[in-house]
């Protein structure tokens, strides 16, 4: 009935909903203008010499950032090794056992280490890592990048671990199996989708840091996979073109910055469209 | 089989509140017995103690003597986690675990207990599901719907599949038919007086008739005391104690 409704509520529901159609375009222009612009002008640089190559001496023009692709996947496979099973394991703490002094203790320490700038963490790792080894390494960037993922993991796995009902918990207490069980099998499980959302947030937000890399993987000219040889990243190398005076660097940095955004979303997407298909099927 | 249940100065606190006061009571094998009473009188945490349940609640603790079978419940050398795997529970809600399959949540308890013969958990997982009477509602989804998806009544006849798969001797129920539709209760209703051919069965419920029309025995619960425990038709025609009459006769108050 339409003529049952006020002109004014008419007003205020299109309103509302005009402003919020409006917030969310305006969240979505940031980031494609970006993705647009990354695209516009780094794509002519995109090439299989870039891809398949490494960087030339200075000044020459030609090469590519093969090694820094690889070393990035290198870096990051590190980090996600220490990063992950480290803040699962607390966030599992915290939301399982947590519920005294010592877990508002955690608690604490996770959010300050949230807010310590990269750069500080890269530089931390270096007294304790580099110094000691005495050289640049990918496990030094890979530990760097590791600990800046475990606080945002073990917050976002404790907070989902809190949102699953009590009444599944009791449940699997209910058929004797034991509390560590029901923690992996059952509460864990439940709350997996948000946990993994959690770590790709926290995996995409340290495949594009710089500063904890300055120090620790230090970036290299020439192929390496070996852990304890000074490594290149993309980062790193589109930081390192960026600011260097030649041109063909400069447009390799654009191409460098493309690449590195494709591979995260890429990454981040696969991982969503595995779990979601694993989802029911392992349930059986 | 079912076994017997044999209670004696049973106490529960939940901090520093006492909510029951040394509870005596003899539940026979295989028969259905309905605790009943008013909201806040410990008929929950009384079931929730046969099971050790009630101390997995932060603060909770219980104390007393409970026997179930040859089982010691409250033993010092007792696993709570053996105890709960040969005592069976079905919640208020239905519960069901939300991203595992039909098969999946009747299978839970044996797979997670590490079970491993896959053509014996079929046939457990079929058995349960026979006996709570949902097997032909469900067998061709049995991998393809999750449990969560099925309506009330059918959850909670799941829940009870579950419990069954791990074959315990007794099997709790609290509150199984408050959440559900006068038919979905009545399957469950008739699904109790099926299993007790198998199970003994202690059943909460707010639901007076509900207790006239399942249970042999019934114990009248007040203010954390059990009043008067009896069969079923004597508490409900002729009490013994002026506060069962009170209540059944709904002039509580």
């Amino acid at each position: 009935m339409p003529q049952g409704i006020s002109l004014w509520r008419r007003l205020t529901n299109h309103g509302a909903t005009a402003f919020a159609v409006s917030a969310a375009v305006l969240v979505l222009v940031p980031l494609l203008a970006i993705f647009v612009y990354l695209l516009i002008k780094g794509i002519g640089s995109v090439n299989i010499a870039f891809l398949t190559r490494t960087p030339q001496p200075p000044g020459e023009v030609g090469g590519g950032m093969a090694n820094a692709i690889v070393g990035t996947g290198l870096i990051l496979a590190i980090a996600s090794v220490l990063g992950l099973p480290l803040g699962i394991g607390s966030g599992i703490y915290l939301a399982e056992y947590g519920r005294n002094r010592f877990g508002d203790l955690i608690r604490f320490t996770a959010d300050v280490l949230n807010g310590v700038p990269s750069i500080v963490i890269g530089i931390a790792v270096y007294g304790l890592i580099v110094i000691r080894q005495k050289h640049f390494s990918a496990f030094s960037g890979g530990v760097a990048l590791g600990i800046m993922m475990i606080p945002t993991v073990a917050r976002a796995t404790e907070e989902m671990l809190l949102m699953v009902p009590n009444v599944i918990r009791e449940a699997a207490y209910g058929l004797g199996i034991p509390k560590w069980r029901t923690t992996l099998s059952v509460s864990l499980r439940t709350a997996s989708a948000g946990v993994i959302t959690g770590c790709m947030l926290a995996f995409a937000r340290v495949a594009g840091e710089t500063a904890p890399l300055l120090f620790t993987a230090f970036g290299n000219q020439f192929w390496n996979l070996k852990l304890n040889q000074p490594t290149a990243a993309l980062s790193l190398q589109v930081y390192t073109y960026a600011i260097s005076p030649y041109d063909d660097w400069h447009k390799q940095a654009w191409a460098g910055s493309l690449i590195l955004i494709i591979l995260i979303v890429g990454a981040v997407a696969a991982v969503r469209i595995t779990t979601s298909r694993g989802m029911m099927k392992g349930a059986s | 089989m079912g076994v017997g249940i044999e209670v004696r100065g049973l106490n529960a606190w939940y901090g520093k509140n006492q909510s029951l006061n040394s509870i005596d009571m003899t539940v026979p094998a295989n028969h259905v017995t309905a605790v009943i009473g008013p909201s806040g009188c410990g008929k929950s945490t009384y079931v929730r103690c046969l099971n050790r349940m009630h101390e997995t609640i932060p603060e909770a603790h219980a104390e007393g003597s409970v026997k179930v079978g040859e089982m010691d419940v409250y033993g010092s050398a007792t696993d709570p986690v053996e105890v709960r795997r040969r005592i069976g529970m079905v919640f208020q809600k239905p519960n069901p675990f939300p991203t595992m399959s039909i098969y999946g949540n009747v299978a839970a308890g044996l797979k997670l207990n590490g079970f491993r013969n896959r053509r014996q958990m079929d046939e457990l997982v079929e058995r349960s599901l026979k006996l709570a009477a949902l097997w032909e509602e469900v067998k061709d989804d049995l991998h393809k719907k999750s449990g969560a998806s099925l309506s009330g009544g059918q959850q909670q006849r799941l829940c009870i599949a579950r419990s069954l798969a791990v074959e315990p001797e007794v099997l709790l129920m609290d509150e199984p038919a408050s959440a559900l539709d006068p038919i979905s209760t009545s399957k469950i209703e008739e699904l109790i007086f099926q299993l007790k051919q198998h199970y003994t069965v202690v059943i909460v419920t707010h639901n007076m008739q509900q207790a006239a029309r399942v249970a042999e025995f019934t114990g009248f619960f007040l203010m954390g005391s059990l009043i008067e425990y009896d069969k079923t038709e004597k508490i409900f025609t002729t009490p013994a104690d002026k506060r069962t009459e009170d209540y059944i006769t709904g002039r509580f108050g």
